[in-house]
């Protein structure tokens, strides 16, 4: 369908979303990220019957500690949609990233910055 | 079975049309070792199912479902796929036949097509878009939709202006103005016919106003409509002014059921399902509230689980109007006014914004002269004669039939249906398994283990689609700066055959052990680029690819810049994965030869028997102390053939087949293994002996029994009895208890069905009873007989038999479920009051005999569910692995189901299904090897602390806490999800190929020059 969204949004593959880990959405964030979202099957029709609503609980989880240590839970977001809904992908890519716009650059990475010596004005990446 | 003379049998099979059956068929045939030519007419596979936008009763995305299922076919080896081809002649006889066929001319070269798609931006000519139903256009140069297999574009030369534009900006010089028509001829040992159906044109009816109306539509148009690849996107909308619809009303059995218009009086099975489901996403897609009306006769929602749908379509707000509207006139600028008669007699009209017309199918005229040519007979409605007992054969031996030419029919059937065909088939041939087929040879492996990471990247230009946006020389440049890279280049068309055999060379010249392809999706290509690491002799694991097209110059269009910034991003993350990728070495495991059946029912005998015949061991269980199961108590089907003798001749070749052991008095107590290799404890025989069967899969043919009323006096008088008591006394005919002898006879339907307790439809009741009011008629036709029915569902063919009793005088009067009949004794008798629906008021008859037609319920399976770990529905059915196009496997592979623990259906219908879990089966067991291993999860016991949350959050079971206290995933049996993987508070388990490192190490990358 070849629908138009940000570039900024980078896809990590993974066999289901129930692989995704708390460990990887915190490295992501630790890393620099400004925020991730998960993007699973619709809950009901997981591929492996239930992985998506592992990765929910996990991203509910990591939203708990993000609100926790004031990087803020809103940075990650699981999404539901299934292969067919090219449009909603689209769609989710540019909330996701104008959500994230609207919240500026992420604590994490502006201290990291400022701690290297480097101008932390730059657009959220 | 045919005869055939086995020196001249062939190791090959014809199918003659790609849709969703005649891909099943193929599939099956192809991987359980014949070569199979798939024939069809349109320039690509997929057929009627790759129009859909839904499918019920799950509402899965047609095309998602479908989309693997082409792309298994485009790529399997022993498929050669014909398009643009028909039949022409057939030679020979079953066994071996030489069939010519005839290629239309496709102008575009498919071998060198890489289906990039310049040659239809360029094309300047415009025809209407089939595909859509004329609702939009294509260009003359086009491909039917976009995941069509094969992967190619085609001229149409019928609105082709020959202007040259495509030849000119085709790199890969694919197009050939002058390409002719071919004839060839095929050699084959069996011919499955699965041509499909056409839907009914309701241009006919000059009373649905459907060419003058553009709001009139057909529900196949609808779905187009409705289709997020569709003409207005997915978008709500109605052609006149492309305005969203308020007002919806779906009109029933256009071009079904009606002898005077158009001679189609067979019921078309499906649309009332479709419309349902049509209502229902259209409810969902609409913005503002939606009124969807469906006018129907009776609501034929007999499969699995699809009394439920209808009922949750009430809850949702579809309103259901049980009338025939008889004329559509316009109101307004282009609106329409139905005219009706409701179910009190009474005249209504109703605007509405849009009608659909739900269209049954009918055989196509190439579809007659196709069967004209190869000698195979038609019934009077056009759809291919076969038997009761073997629904899957032609009148023709060697010829078989499935999907609706053989009669109307839904997805899930019409895919039993093709299995089925192909166990024919498969019987027929079984010596000459892989005689034909081919093998990919491919060089040893070479250990790269301790080689450190040498990886080249090959990034793909995909002619301009990648090339026209992304900066790929310097995305190419890029890459050579990044660690452990040795090797870069570009290419226009990665994908294409040159430039994989020279790619497999460069490999093997630079030493390079690790291989990233920058190009389009995994989806369609990963496997093939593997198969290159393959031919240089380097694990297939080895690979990761960059999808730098669909998410990357697809769709950041409008910003060259950013684009190529974004493919030298995914490059990176895909180079540092690369970089830490492991060998993976799947295992063979050998499958036992064998299966075993469980239930000696008409199921599960035809499964064991089929099995045999394919050259397999089958070892059948049954409970009772007879083979036969429920048809021990069904005389004669509706067609009139002799179900006892069919039954006694069925025991007979089951008992006497070599290949077959049958345990009686027999029962499951013990299960264990995995695919390929289970090992099973039957207890049987009158001293419970103890026996172990070592079996490769299992088919579960437990079947069903026939409720026992607790209503309507049912056991309080012997004047009230069951279809199958009565099917009894019909049979023997003893003095005192003639059914001759009646004068009045009442039966009643849904009688433990589609009630609160059981909302299910049991399907075959309104044909028992049918089938047993003709039979009373035939022994006295002064007898009156009244049907109480909630809806008459004579689907399919079925329709006959119902104008043929109401031809007769059978009385059918309805009743709603607040309203039921009441059974009273009268004196020495019984009477029934019910309400007659057309005189509107109560009517009171003495009668000889009450008829219940008893809900059909599953066996009881507790315990053998338990030990198979195979689910079961509220209802005790058994559940399949996909409602629509795995309708024999369970999930977990290896196991199989078939006839009536699955749900109620007809004898022939279990027949067919009892062949297709044969089939399912065989294809596994043929392939005599399984390989398992690869990207599946892994324990690394020295960490385990056996606290069983692997344990508990496998979907499928798996994992187990072993003798040495710790857990223990079987590789055969993993489904590679990684979810026990992400939930080890230890971190000890590892799903390969996505191991944390690696998935942490593509994010690192993702992320560099952030901070």
């Amino acid at each position: 369908m070849r629908l138009n969204y940000p570039t900024n949004i980078k896809i990590v593959k993974l066999p289901c979303s129930g692989r995704v880990d708390i460990l990887h959405l915190m490295k992501a964030m630790e890393e620099g990220a400004d925020g991730v979202f998960v993007a699973g099957c619709l809950e009901g029709d997981c591929h492996y019957q239930a992985g998506n609503l592992r990765a929910k609980k996990r991203v509910a989880y990591v939203k708990e500690i993000l609100d926790k240590i004031g990087v803020g839970g809103e940075r990650v977001a699981m999404y539901n949609l299934s292969a067919g809904q090219g449009p909603r992908f689209a769609e989710i890519a540019r909330e996701m990233t104008e959500k994230i716009k609207a919240l500026g650059p992420s604590p994490i990475r502006i201290a990291k910055r400022k701690a290297a010596g480097r101008p932390t004005t730059e657009e959220a990446a | 079975m045919a005869n055939t003379n086995n020196d001249q049998k062939k190791g090959a099979v014809l199918v003659v049309g790609a849709g969703v059956a005649g891909m099943q068929a193929s599939l099956d045939l192809a991987s359980s070792g014949y070569l199979v030519h798939l024939l069809d007419k349109s320039p690509t596979i997929g057929g009627i199912m790759s129009q859909l936008d839904k499918t019920f009763p799950t509402n899965d995305c047609a095309m998602c479902i479908i989309s693997p299922k082409l792309v298994e076919v485009g790529r399997h080896l022993n498929i050669d796929i014909h398009p643009n081809t028909e039949v022409a002649s057939i030679e020979g006889e079953a066994g071996n036949f030489a069939v010519t066929v005839q290629t239309q001319p496709r102008y575009i070269d498919l071998a060198a097509c890489t289906a990039c798609g310049q040659c239809r931006q360029v094309c300047p000519a415009t025809a209407v878009n089939e595909f859509n139903q004329a609702l939009d256009l294509r260009e003359a140069t086009y491909m039917r939709y976009p995941q069509a297999i094969p992967r190619g574009f085609t001229i149409d030369r019928e609105v082709c202006i020959g202007c040259g534009l495509c030849e000119k900006v085709c790199l890969a010089e694919a197009i050939h103005y002058d390409d002719q028509a071919r004839q060839k001829v095929l050699e084959v040992g069996s011919v499955i016919l699965a041509p499909g159906n056409e839907v009914f044109d309701p241009s006919r009816f000059d009373t649905y106003n459907y060419l003058n109306f553009p709001n009139v539509v057909t529900s196949l148009e609808f779905e187009r409509i409705l289709s997020a690849s569709g003409p207005y996107r997915g978008h709500l909308m109605r052609p006149y002014d492309r305005e969203e619809p308020h007002k919806i009303a779906w009109l029933q059995c256009v071009g079904s059921r009606n002898i005077n218009a158009c001679d189609n009086s067979y019921c078309s099975a499906v649309c009332c399902m479709y419309a349902i489901k049509e209502a229902v996403i259209a409810k969902e897609h609409a913005h503002a509230d939606l009124d969807t009306a469906i006018f129907y006769m009776d609501m034929r929602t007999y499969g699995k689980e699809f009394e439920q749908y209808y009922n949750r379509a009430k809850e949702h707000g579809v309103r259901f109007i049980r009338s025939r509207v008889h004329s559509i006139e316009p109101a307004g600028e282009c609106d329409l006014r139905l005219s009706y008669t409701n179910e009190k007699g009474e005249q209504k009209e109703e605007v509405f914004d849009m009608v659909v017309l739900s269209v049954g199918f009918e055989v196509g005229q190439g579809t007659i002269e196709l069967a004209e040519r190869l000698g195979v007979e038609l019934n009077e409605h056009h759809f291919a004669v076969t038997d009761g007992f073997m629904p899957v054969a032609t009148s023709r031996p060697g010829i078989y039939v499935c999907g609706t030419l053989q009669a109307p029919k839904d997805i899930p059937q019409s895919v039993m249906e093709a299995s089925g065909a192909a166990a024919g088939t498969s019987a027929m041939l079984s010596e000459m398994r892989w005689t034909e087929t081919r093998t990919r040879e491919l060089p040893p492996e070479r250990d790269v283990s301790e080689e450190p990471p040498r990886i080249g990247v090959f990034v793909c230009n995909c002619g301009i689609n990648i090339g026209g946006i992304v900066d790929v020389p310097a995305v190419r440049e890029y890459a050579r700066t990044l660690p452990n890279v040795v090797h870069v280049e570009d290419n226009l068309f990665t994908c294409s055959q040159d430039t994989q055999v020279r790619m497999a060379e460069v490999i093997k010249e630079k030493g390079i052990n690790r291989m990233v392809v920058a190009a389009c999706t995994p989806l369609t290509h990963e496997a093939l680029f593997r198969e290159t690491l393959l031919e240089a002799g380097i694990n297939k694991y080895l690979f990761d690819m960059a999808n730098i097209r669909n998410q990357d110059s697809w769709v950041h269009m409008n910003d060259k810049q950013k684009a190529t910034d974004k493919a030298k991003d995914l490059v990176r993350m895909s180079v540092a994965r690369a970089g830490l990728l492991k060998e993976l070495h799947e295992k063979k495991v050998e499958i036992k030869q064998s299966g075993l059946v469980i239930g000696g029912g008409v199921a599960g005998m035809n499964a064991a028997l089929n099995l045999a015949r394919q050259g397999f061991q089958a070892v059948l269980v049954e409970k009772d102390k007879e083979l036969g199961g429920l048809a021990r108590r069904v005389s004669h089907t509706i067609e009139n053939l002799d179900v006892q003798t069919y039954l006694d001749r069925l025991i007979t070749q089951v008992k006497s087949d070599d290949n077959v052991t049958v345990l009686t008095e027999a029962e499951v107590v013990g299960f264990k293994g995995y695919k390929g290799n289970f090992t099973t404890t039957v207890q049987h025989g009158p001293d419970k002996t103890e026996q172990t069967v070592e079996h490769g899969v299992a088919i579960v043919a437990t079947g069903a029994h026939e409720y026992q009323p607790k209503e309507f006096m049912y056991g309080e008088s012997d004047r009230v009895m069951t279809q199958l008591e009565l099917d009894k006394l019909l049979h023997e005919r003893t003095n005192g208890s003639d059914p001759a002898t009646w004068s009045n006879v009442v039966m009643i339907q849904c009688v433990g069905s589609r009630n609160e307790e059981n909302p299910n439809c049991s399907r075959i009741c309104c044909q028992s009873a049918v089938k047993h009011a003709l039979q009373l008629k035939e022994l006295n036709p002064e007898m009156n007989i009244y049907i109480l029915y909630r809806d008459m569902r004579m689907y399919g063919l079925l329709e006959d038999y119902y104008t043929e009793a109401r031809k007769k005088g059978i009385i059918f009067s309805r009743f709603e479920l607040d309203n039921p009949p009441v059974v009273n004794r009268n004196g020495e008798g019984v009477e029934v009051t019910f309400h007659d629906h057309v005189l509107q008021r109560p009517v009171k008859v003495p009668v000889d005999a009450v008829v219940l037609s008893a809900a059909t319920l599953a066996n009881e399976t507790d315990r053998l569910a338990t030990h198979l770990k195979v689910p079961r529905n509220a209802y005790g059915f058994f559940i399949e692995a996909h409602a629509k196009l795995r309708p024999v496997d369970f999930s977990s592979e290896g196991i199989y189901l078939c006839g009536t623990a699955h749900s109620p259906k007809l004898i022939s219908e279990s027949i067919t299904q009892a062949l297709a879990a044969a089939s399912r089966a065989g294809t596994f067991l043929a392939g005599k090897t399984l390989s398992v291993g690869g990207a599946v999860a892994h324990v690394d016991k020295t960490h385990c602390a056996a606290c069983l949350v692997c344990v508990m959050s496998c979907p499928y079971g798996v994992p187990r806490i072993n003798e040495e206290n710790v857990s223990e995933i079987n590789e055969a049996l993993c489904q590679g999800c990684g979810v026990c993987v992400s939930e080890c508070p230890a971190k000890t388990i590892q799903l390969s190929h996505y191991e944390d490192d690696q998935v942490l190490e593509n994010v690192h990358a993702l992320l560099e020059g952030v901070m």
